[in-house]
Order: structure tokens, then C-alpha cells, then sequence
């Protein structure tokens, strides 16, 4: 189906239905028990992260699972976006249409010039000098063009570009009938509404903004694929396989890995220009090295160079982020009610460090564990589980985890 | 004149910081051939150092006096620390005031140790897999690290105050025949100062007149030939990790009262750190000591507000665009040698 084999088109149909589905998938227990509270991540705002940051590691993904290029500083062009977008909003109208094509717009003009100084060099320098460049645009952005009081405040620094009553939205109003501030809204489907759907006891929530980014994350993905399978991606492969036999081909690999990069900044301006759309705020601390190295573990996680690894990486670093913050000292102690009470608390004592504010903790954890002994990530781990089974059981050839 | 002295002065002690963690950094990029992203963890962990010995230190008891009384009538409780107690008052008081200085000798075996266990722990199992993920698992250690030290102190500053004798500025302008108050430089970064160019002093000559260091350096130049020469040079870059961690550590011992610690501070430095081995020069040990002291002057001289007032915010972004500078038309950076980490 449009140019991908049969397996592409199988996987680019589950990965299509569990987006199209989510919102009955992530709610699995029902409105208001105990359960629900915890795991079911169903909620607009949530969903919305799942497929966004999706789309942003499927663009780094482009750039280090094809060219093994490491990029440390990815998150500054998730903050270009998210930027251009809201200014989009405040100088020109709340449809976010332009807004997210100015926002890739951007972020790849960014890209073309970081790439093609930081490409100069590989390997250990390349993620040193991606680091450095994406931390001064941090800095950039946080003081200089950040202070409300000079004359080129580009991104109100420490508060964060938001929008106003006393914008000029030349193509909206800037002040709705009711005198609030105006939502975002694709041709006037305002991104914020939702459908609840209530079915026994189960309560569903169909927000629009959750199938509007689903749909251009699906579109992403398709694009993604089709990279992959091109003769561009082969190229790609070929570098990240042995350059320097490729540079005594006689055949120039710059363009191409900058190409690559290109790309991967457009699918990161993407994403902040979606992130802004459905709340238009963008913050300086987007751009902090730490995100950058936040989508760096998304990647591993998942599975580096895999098709499917950076949807499920990204979903897996969310969900598990949103669960393990909520989880505080009663729910524990709940959890382990049938211990004795002495194991009860000492257990309980020994977790607290890892849930609720301590999460970064066991997601670092996680992480180093992944690296360290599933090089692949996640994809990677359900291969060898399917491998084994497979083994077991011949008949069952076909592995349900996608290869490549 | 005076302002220009100043912001040399000025340029020192963060120089010195940088020129050290660099070190450091380097020392393990030469030997082991991997990029530390955990190095500056190790500078946060030898300030959080200093913070601990000070906590053993003023560890105390509570007694009640009652020859005086608080606000509501009943007798005060007089906390005293334990050394008072066990060394005299005087003494005592002494040990807590100059928690700071004693922490280096506290520190210098938890670096080490700490050093030993990173390198035969972990980094040991990814020598021979890609530098990306030797960069990923020491990152992941990073966060682990950082994150250990929040739940254990906290996600606010501690502030570590510098022994009583070294509060204080000196004014540098009146030796120089300046008017007074126009070049006032504090104590301990002159301390600091001269610290580091004792430790740097000290690692130099520790690699070019034992022979130990000399094996090193041997090592540093063709592993491979040393190896067969029967010499066991894998045990000899661990010890050189520990003393890389040590001097990391060491760095951040001292620089304690200067920035209060918090546990975020390592990261901070690490990326600048990073530049600054890039500019001397990936696996040079002058090129980082230079560098560091040089990127710490230049960022000095753009804070001043007259520069500023021409460039604004050049103080944020100059290491940074020296940096994309010198990696463009110098790519071995100031002081690389031929093929050293080309790639």
C-alpha cells in the first residue's frame, strides 16, 4: 500500500490503529476506581505527549539510527518550534496550520546552518559541538533575547512566551466576544474540545487535539518508513556502516548526513510547534541540554534505528514518567498491605526513592540497564523474547515484533 | 587598567575550575580512549564532600542550661557538637571552621575509591563497544549520581562557608598603585587559584618524572606496543581513572564556598568542561589547562558591562562561539596533536 511492502503496511496499520484507539486502550479500568487512578493515562493532555514526543523521536531517530551521528542537542530545535509557533499565534491568527508550518520552517533553517558547522566534524566531536551550540541557544534564549526590558525580547526568558490580550493577530481577533484569550484551533475546530463518550462505567475522552496530532504523527511515521526504505536511507545505512570507505568511493557523504539532519530538525520543529499548538506556551527550559538528552533516552529506549523503537520508546518514557510520579507513600503502602508491617515499611522506606519525586532516578536506572545489557532497546528485547518462543514452538515463524 | 586586571582576576578561579574538571577528562579521554559525560557528577560528589565532613563535624548533643532561658522561660538547649567535646572547645571549633580544607584529605579516598568502582565497574564492559554508547551509559551514570545525591540532600543549595581566615577580600590595587577599592579580590579564590595550580603541577610532574607516569604515557601514545612489552598497562589506566576522579573531586572540594553545592552544579560544569577539552585539544594536557584558563578569562572580560553594552549577552554565548570558532578552522583544537581522536 503506497509504496511500503506487506510488513511495512502490516506495521504502519497496528501502529495506526493503537494511535486511532488510544483512548480505549490507555483506559483499561474504569472511571473512578483505584486502578484507574493510577494507570489509566487516557486524558487528553497525556495522549497528546504520547504521540508528540513520538514524532520527535522518530525525527532524531532518522539522523542517529540511520547515520549513527549523535546529536546532544536536538531539544534546541523542539524549542525554535515551539517558539515560532506561538508568535505565529500572537502576530497572525490561532489556526494552527501556519503556526506548525512556520515552525518547521524555522527549525530546519536552524538545522541547515547548526548542521552544517557542527557536520564538520564526527563521532565524540559531532555530539560535543551539538551540545555546546543547542546550550547556547539555551542561554540565548533564557537571558539575552529573554529580557523583557530590551528591545528584541524573542522569547520572555524566565516566564515563557505566552500569549496576550493585546496581540495583533492580524488574521483572528485578538480578544474573543467574552474578552478571553482566543484557543487554538484547526479551521475552527478549537484544539482543547473533547467528546466523552460514557460507556457503563467507563468514560472515554476523544480530544481533537489528540487526532489532530495522532493523524500528522501517522504521517510522520509513513514518512519515516518511506526514508528508510529509500535509496537516501541505504546511503544513510552506508555511513553509519564504514564513512571513510564511502569517502574513498570518491562519493561526498556531507550532503547526505546533512540532509539527515535536516530532516530530523524539521520532524523536532514539528513536534514543539504541535506542543505549542495545543497549549500555547513555550518555555526556555525545552531547550536545555537535559531534553536533549531526555529524547536521547526516549531513542535508546525504545530502539535505535528501529521503525517502531522511537513511538514505543516515547510512549514507554511518558507513561512510566506520569505513573511513577503519581505514586506516593500510601499507595505503597497499600500495594504492600500483605507484607508483615516491619517488611511493610522497610520496603515501603527503600521505594520512596524511586517513585514520586525520585522518578528521574529510576528512569536513569532503567536507562543504564538498557544500554548496558539490551544495546537495541525495547524492540530489541521483544525480538529475543519472540526468538525464544519462535524457537520453541516452530510452527509459529512469524514474529509479531517487527524486524527493522 | 584596573578593570582589566580585575576581570583576569576574575577569569582565575572559574579558569581554574574548568582547567581541572578538563583535566580530568582529558586524563580519561587519553588513557581509556572514552568521554567521561559522568566527570562532572564527580566534581558535584567532591563538593557534596565537603558538605558531608562538615555535617560528621558539627554532628552534636543537646544539653540544657540552665543558667539561661529561651523566650518561653525554660531552660535553654544548648546544642554542642561532639568534637567540642572530645577536643576542647577551642579545638573544637577550629575542626568546623576549617571543614572545607580537611574534606580534601576526606575526600581524595572516597574519589578514588569511587573512581576504581566506575572504571571496573561499568566503563570497563565498553571499551570495545561505539564511543555513542560509551557516551549514553556514562550520561545514564550521570543522572543516576545526580539524582542519589538530590534524594539524599536535597534539591537546595548548602551553603559551605570557607574557613574564617579566608572570608574576606584583599584589595590588590593598593600593591599596584591603584586607589583603594578598585581591584578587591577575595581570599579564597586566591586560594582556590593556587590550589589548582598545586594539583596541576602536581599531575604533571606525576606523569613526566616517575616512572609510572612515564608507562602512562607511553601508554597514551601506542597501548598496544606497551601492552606487549609485558606490561600490565590496563591496572595502570584504572589507577589513573581514580586519580582523574580525585582531581575532579578535588576541584569540587574547594569550590564548595564558592558556589554553594546543589546537585545540579556537575552538569552545569560539565558542558562547559566539554568545550573546553574540545578547544585545547582532545587528549592534550597543556591544551586543557590552557583552554580551561582561557575560556574562564574571556568569559570574565564579557560579562564587563562595557562590553556588554555593545554586544548584549555575549557573556552567555562567547565559550560557546569560541568554541564553533576554533573547531572550524583549527578542527585539533589549540594544542591537538596529529592524529590523536581524529575521528
Amino acid at each position: 500500500m503506497l509504496g511500503l511492502n506487506k510488513k511495512d503496511t502490516t506495521l504502519f496499520w497496528i501502529v495506526a490503529a493503537m494511535s486511532l484507539l488510544a483512548p480505549f486502550i490507555l483506559n483499561p479500568f474504569p472511571e473512578g476506581s483505584s486502578l484507574a487512578q493510577m494507570f489509566n493515562a487516557g486524558y487528553p493532555d497525556l495522549m497528546q505527549r504520547f504521540v508528540i514526543f513520538g514524532i520527535l523521536v522518530i525525527g532524531f531517530n532518522i539522523l542517529f539510527g540511520l547515520t549513527g551521528y549523535l546529536s546532544f542537542g536536538h531539544a534546541a530545535f523542539l524549542g525554535i518550534g515551539s517558539y515560532s509557533a506561538v508568535w505565529m499565534f500572537k502576530l497572525v491568527g490561532m489556526n494552527v496550520i501556519p503556526a506548525i508550518l512556520l515552525a518547521m520552517i524555522v527549525s530546519g533553517v536552524f538545522a541547515l546552518l547548526i548542521g552544517y558547522v557542527s557536520l564538520r566534524r564526527s563521532g565524540i566531536y559531532f555530539s560535543i559541538l551539538t551540545l555546546a551550540i543547542a546550550q547556547m541557544c539555551y542561554n540565548l534564549a533564557y537571558s539575552v533575547l529573554g529580557n523583557p526590558a530590551s528591545s528584541y525580547n524573542l522569547t520572555n526568558g524566565e516566564t515563557g512566551l505566552q500569549l496576550s490580550l493585546d496581540d495583533a493577530r492580524i488574521f483572528g481577533e485578538s480578544v474573543t466576544a467574552d474578552g478571553a484569550l482566543p484557543v487554538t484551533n484547526f479551521f475552527g475546530l478549537a484544539m482543547r474540545s473533547s467528546y466523552k463518550m460514557d460507556v457503563g462505567g467507563w468514560l472515554f475522552t476523544f480530544n481533537a487535539g489528540y487526532y489532530f496530532s495522532a493523524i500528522i504523527m501517522l504521517i510522520s511515521f509513513y514518512v519515516s518508513i518511506r526514508i528508510f526504505r529509500s535509496p537516501f536511507g541505504m546511503m544513510l545505512r552506508a555511513v553509519k556502516s564504514n564513512q571513510q570507505r564511502m569517502n574513498y568511493t570518491g562519493l561526498n557523504t556531507r550532503p547526505y548526513i546533512l540532509a539527515a539532519f535536516v530532516i530530523s530538525g524539521i520532524y523536532a520543529g514539528l513536534a514543539g510547534g504541535l506542543l505549542s499548538s495545543m497549549d500555547p506556551l513555550a518555555g526556555a527550559e525545552r531547550m536545555h541540554w537535559t531534553a536533549s538528552g531526555e529524547i536521547v533516552i526516549m531513542a535508546i529506549l525504545g530502539g535505535v534505528g528501529t521503525l517502531v523503537g522511537p513511538v514505543i520508546g516515547a510512549g514507554f518514557n511518558e507513561y512510566f514518567k506520569n505513573i511513577l510520579s503519581k505514586i506516593n507513600d500510601s499507595v505503597l503502602h497499600d500495594w504492600l498491605a500483605f507484607m508483615p508491617d516491619g517488611i511493610e515499611n522497610l520496603m515501603v522506606g527503600f521505594l520512596h526513592y524511586f517513585v514520586g519525586k525520585g522518578w528521574h532516578l529510576t528512569l536513569g536506572i532503567m536507562f543504564m540497564l538498557v544500554i548496558i545489557f539490551l544495546p537495541g532497546g525495547l524492540v530489541e528485547g521483544g525480538q529475543r523474547i519472540a526468538k525464544k518462543f519462535g524457537r520453541k514452538k516452530k510452527s509459529d515463524e512469524t514474529s509479531t515484533t517487527p524486524a527493522e | 587598567m584596573d578593570a582589566i586586571i580585575l576581570q583576569i582576576l576574575n577569569g582565575l578561579d572559574k579558569g581554574s575550575a574548568y582547567a581541572l574538571i578538563a583535566l580530568g577528562l582529558t586524563l580519561i579521554f587519553g588513557t581509556l580512549g572514552v568521554v567521561n559525560f559522568a566527570h562532572g557528577a564527580l566534581f558535584m560528589i567532591g563538593a557534596f564532600c565537603a558538605v558531608t565532613l562538615k555535617k560528621i563535624l558539627t554532628l552534636s548533643y543537646i544539653t540544657e542550661d540552665p543558667t539561661q532561658t529561651d523566650f518561653l522561660g525554660k531552660p535553654l538547649k544548648v546544642a554542642t557538637p561532639y568534637v567540642q567535646s572530645w577536643f576542647g572547645e577551642s579545638t573544637g571549633a577550629a575542626l568546623i571552621d576549617w571543614a572545607v580544607p580537611l574534606a580534601i584529605l576526606f575526600s581524595i579516598p572516597i574519589m578514588i575509591g569511587i573512581g576504581f568502582i566506575m572504571e571496573r565497574g561499568l566503563i570497563k564492559h565498553f571499551y570495545k563497544r561505539p564511543h555513542a554508547d560509551q557516551i549514553l551509559v556514562t550520561f545514564g551514570l550521570a543522572i543516576v549520581l545526580q539524582e542519589l545525591i538530590k534524594t539524599f540532600y536535597g534539591a537546595n543549595p548548602i551553603p559551605t562557608p570557607a574557613p574564617e581566615v579566608f572570608r574576606g577580600s584583599y584589595d590588590f590595587g593598593v600593591i599596584l598603585g591603584f586607589e583603594a577599592n578598585a581591584i578587591i579580590y577575595p581570599y579564597w579564590r586566591m586560594v582556590y587559584f593556587a590550589f589548582s595550580a598545586v594539583i596541576i603541577g602536581a599531575v604533571f610532574a606525576f606523569l613526566q618524572f616517575t616512572t609510572f607516569g612515564m608507562v602512562v604515557r607511553a601508554g597514551m601514545a601506542d597501548r598496544e606496543t606497551v601492552g606487549l612489552l609485558g606490561i600490565n598497562i590496563d591496572k595502570r589506566f584504572t589507577i589513573m581513572f581514580g586519580i582523574a576522579a580525585a582531581v575532579a573531586g578535588l576541584a569540587g572540594v574547594m569550590y564548595a564556598p564558592i558556589n554553594s553545592p546543589n546537585y545540579h552544579m556537575g552538569m552545569d560544569f560539565l558542558v562547559l568542561s566539554f568545550v573546553v577539552v574540545v578547544v585545547g585539544g582532545m587528549g592534550s594536557l597543556p591544551g586543557a589547562v590552557l583552554a580551561g584558563f582561557m575560556l574562564g578569562i574571556l568569559e570574565a572580560f564579557a560579562s564587563m558591562n562595557q562590553i556588554k553594552a555593545i554586544i548584549p549577552g555575549i557573556d552567555q554565548i562567547i565559550i560557546y562561539l569560541v568554541a564553533i570558532i576554533i573547531i572550524l578552522t583549527r578542527p585539533r583544537g589549540l594544542m591537538g596533536k596529529k592524529g590523536v581522536m581524529e575521528e
